[in-house]
């Protein structure tokens, strides 16, 4: 009885394992790039989708982590499949560059992109963006108890009260930003007002605005468009709220950009920048994800999200904030992560 | 049969007078597989001194101040949440297996499916349930009129979650020992006039040293290995900080030393669980013919066992099951959409199934030669193959990217490539299993097979398997469930497009997609009680 029920287990091993091989080593005709993506297919894969419809081009997808996925293409070497690496943020397109393995892209499509969202050796560009900002819980703070600008936060009377996630990529290059900005010792001097103020130290944006969202936490430096994603779940009512600071780092703007790999057929890829640039797409990071458009002449429409033309960003070039190991440094120095 | 019984005579005979060594007493059909396997097991091993090589800072790199602490916390956490789970993991498994508690086999598997709760899943919802505004905090606050503030950060927090979801680990382990247990000592003891609380401490738990040492070893390097739990609850442990190296700097020089010292740490608790396995012998020397068991009446026990056991199921169980339907829930009244991929559900189970029939035909002739020619070289394997499990998956993740893309190229991000991974990462959940169950067996049981002229093969296949099923069946269960939840793996290695339900729950989760993660979670919930309703009625 046993040898008899071994037997089909070990046939259907075989099978199945047999239809692995076999199914892996189907190969097609069609066009196709392969993108690794560290943007949340949530967020993105529709996108992909309509580029599929109207383009043909068939997409392959892997959707990771951003700074997983460039580590994965930094080990992959040139036998990387990746055509298109679309990032979080600007700090992984800028660890690849560093590395020399993207392309430039053509200038028709970097002109089209405000000049401080892209690279400025037109190795990436931005296709969306999104804000830094403070969220703050409605039912503890009072709005006007807010101050204008991050350096208000070092005040002692925000002791317990701030929430942030240093290992965040958006987090650690609004600290790139602010030592751009400020200069090395202004970011020190903040950080460890912020460290004295023992704020809690959350996994990701999210944990922070959800911390922000039970009490946990008055207030947490975070991204805007996370708020708009509880509202979405838990209600209007969810008591958080962003404030966007003036003239600091603490409202600059982060991108989602991508990058070609230097093995990329570009003639695909330019077809996939082109389509990220059209105003039907940027207006679609809009409606959908309540990001920025990066295109010029275009601008957000929601009462809750300050429109581009009025956040007082810095002026700030990206470049700069490719300088990610001394962040870290300096993160670790302070003690914060 | 008188030629082959002769040849055996010889080689005993060799072997007495020192000429044969032992590992080289195993067949071909096992020793080959074994040479095999632990070429495979040692990649990740390798990729990481080729990471290190030739770095001259290797020394001042290795002795950062912080380096010392993360060890430090590392270890006190392993520590702690081992003891932890023992101390719940033994009263569940002989409650379940050896008493008339009510509700026997529903608890059983019960108390086992919080096994395959995500780490990621379990800790938001622990988060959401016991923090600060948190359900448990809210409830207490109105209505006892309690004000206080929980610290769940830190220590405390990644040890009680850690705990939670750690110790099915153990259980599983020491269910199947009690199950395949020879009861006959138990009843000699018995009607020596020892009462059901000597029995259990002067003869089973004795018997069951060795599944507890090897499903404590399952928990520490589980807690070492896991980035979810430590990360949602911010504690310094190497993972975290290996994840930091990846995540924020890219670089890939820093995290391959703090995994080095991560290996090292793996080879020093196993040569502890090594030592405490010490020299016993826990087969018997009897017939040890298998009985059922008769059943150990709880009488007025029987309530505090319920609540244990509920406790344990609300804590472990209920609760993130229950957050996870009220994240759905209020996903769904506010107008998200309701997104169910069986493709999804499909791949998991599927690749999962896969990898733990791979994963228990290879782990098979590792037991074999660690328990049956124990030598020098079988004890290295046994460490090489439990360095795999406690890596951080991202480590053996881009081992696996930076040997599949420069050398196999044909295999990268295939199928066949990514259960590979799979089985170098949880080669060693099968191992404890297998081991206890092969340990019951007395090796003279298998000699008489020689001696009537069987050859070693048709020992294995006809007395050897049919003995140590229970625990092949563990094992087997063991890697399908981890495999249902592994995620880093996954991400970097899958076919390209390739959905489970992890990477849904992980993509979802990241950007505070609630609605969309809570229906995989509940998928893999449902999928991991069936297949352990499965394997539990294989037990009577």
């Amino acid at each position: 009885m046993f040898k008899r029920k071994g037997l089909i287990v070990l046939a259907l091993a075989l099978v199945t394992l047999l239809a692995v091989f076999t199914g892996c080593s189907s190969t097609s005709d069609t066009e196709e790039l392969t993108i690794y993506s560290g943007r949340s297919e949530n967020l993105i894969g529709p996108v992909f989708e309509k580029f599929e419809q109207e383009t043909g081009i068939e997409v392959n997808v892997r959707y990771g982590d951003t700074a997983e996925l460039a580590a994965t293409i930094l080990e992959e070497g040139e036998n990387s499949p990746a055509d298109i690496f679309f990032a979080q943020d600007a700090g992984a397109l800028g660890a690849l560059a560093t590395e020399d393995r993207l392309q430039t892209l053509p200038e028709e499509y970097l002109e089209q992109v405000d000049s401080r969202l892209r690279s400025p050796d037109d190795e990436w560009l931005g296709v969306s963006g999104r804000a830094r900002v403070v969220a703050y819980n409605t039912d503890n703070v009072d709005e006007d108890e807010l101050p204008d600008t991050i350096w208000g936060f070092t005040d002692p009377e925000w002791e317990g009260r701030i929430g942030w996630s240093p290992a965040n990529g958006s987090f650690q290059a609004f600290v790139t930003a602010l030592r751009v900005v400020e200069g090395e010792e202004r970011a020190e001097e903040w950080l460890r007002g912020i460290q004295a103020n023992n704020p809690v130290r959350y996994h990701n944006n999210t944990s922070t605005v959800e911390g922000v969202g039970r009490g946990e936490t008055d207030v947490g430096f975070t991204n805007h468009y996370y708020l708009f994603r509880f509202i979405a779940e838990e209600g209007e009512d969810f008591p958080v709220r962003n404030l966007y600071t003036t003239n600091d780092a603490g409202s600059m703007i982060n991108i989602a950009g991508i990058g070609a790999l230097d093995g990329a057929d570009n003639e695909d890829v330019n077809q996939l920048i082109e389509f990220l640039l059209t105003p039907e797409i940027q207006q679609h990071f809009i409606e959908e994800n309540n990001e920025y458009p990066v295109v010029k002449g275009m601008d957000v429409d929601n009462p809750l999200v300050k429109s581009l033309e009025k956040i007082d960003t810095p002026d700030l070039d990206l470049t700069n904030i490719e300088d990610l190991e001394g962040t870290l440094k300096l993160l670790s120095e302070v003690g914060a992560l | 049969m008188q030629a082959k019984l002769s040849t055996f005579k010889n080689k005993i005979d060799l072997f007495k007078q020192g000429q044969l060594k032992w590992p080289f007493v195993a067949p071909p059909f096992i020793l080959i597989p074994v040479i095999i396997i632990a070429l495979a097991m040692a990649l990740p091993l390798l990729y990481l001194i080729v990471r290190v090589w030739g770095v001259d800072d290797f020394l001042s790199l290795l002795l950062r101040e912080q380096t010392i602490t993360v060890l430090l916390n590392t270890l006190a956490l392993a520590g702690s949440v081992t003891l932890s789970t023992i101390i719940i993991a033994l009263p569940l498994a002989w409650l379940t297996v050896r008493t008339d508690l009510p509700g026997r086999k529903i608890w059983s598997i019960l108390t086992m499916v919080p096994l395959v709760i995500p780490s990621l899943v379990g800790g938001f919802a622990f988060v959401s349930a016991f923090g600060y505004g948190g359900i448990v905090h809210n409830f207490i606050s109105d209505v006892f009129n309690i004000s206080y503030t929980p610290r769940i950060y830190g220590f405390f927090g990644a040890w009680a979650l850690l705990t939670l979801l750690c110790y099915p680990y153990l259980l599983l382990s020491i269910r199947s020992a009690l199950v395949g247990m020879d009861p006959s000592q138990e009843e000699a003891a018995r009607t020596m006039g020892q009462n059901s609380w000597q029995i259990f401490w002067k003869v089973t738990f004795p018997k069951l040293r060795p599944a507890i040492a090897g499903g404590g070893l399952l928990v520490a390097l589980y807690t070492l290995s896991d980035f979810a739990a430590v990360s949602l609850l911010q504690f310094d442990s190497f993972t975290r900080v290996i994840f930091l190296q990846y995540r924020g700097s890219f670089d890939r020089t820093y995290a391959a030393v703090l995994a080095l010292i991560l290996v090292g740490l793996t080879m020093l608790i196993v040569t502890c669980e090594m030592w405490t396995r010490g020299k016993a012998r826990y087969h018997s020397l009897g017939r040890g013919t298998k009985r059922k068991l008769r059943k150990i009446k709880l009488g007025k026990w029987k309530w505090p066992a319920l609540i244990f056991c509920s406790t344990i199921v609300l804590l472990a169980l209920v609760l993130p099951v229950g957050v996870t339907i009220f994240w759905l829930i209020r996903g769904l009244i506010h107008g998200e959409a309701f997104v169910l991929r069986w493709e999804a559900a499909f791949n998991s189970f599927y690749a999962a199934g896969i990898t733990a029939i791979v994963g228990v035909v290879a782990t098979l002739p590792v037991a074999i030669i660690s328990v049956r020619y124990k030598s020098r070289f079988s004890k290295l394997l046994e460490k090489i193959a439990y360095a795999g499990y406690a890596l951080p998956g991202i480590v053996v993740a881009l081992a696996l990217v930076f040997f599949g893309s420069n050398y196999a190229i044909s295999f990268y991000q295939t199928l066949p490539l990514l259960i590979f991974a799979y089985v170098i990462l949880f080669l060693p959940q099968a191992m404890g299993a297998l081991r206890s169950s092969l340990l019951q067996v007395g090796p003279n049981v298998e000699d008489a097979g020689l001696i009537m002229g069987c050859s070693r093969f048709k020992v294995l296949r006809t007395v050897t398997i049919p003995l140590i099923r229970p625990g092949i069946f563990t094992g087997a269960a063991l890697i399908f469930l981890t495999t249902m939840k592994e995620l880093p793996a996954t991400l970097l290695l899958s076919p390209i497009g390739f959905r489970s339900l992890t990477t849904e729950i992980w993509n979802a989760t990241t950007e505070a997609f609630y609605t969309r993660a809570a229906v995989p979670a509940l998928l893999l919930v449902l999928i991991s009680s069936f297949s352990l309703w499965i394997l539990f009625s294989q037990e009577d």
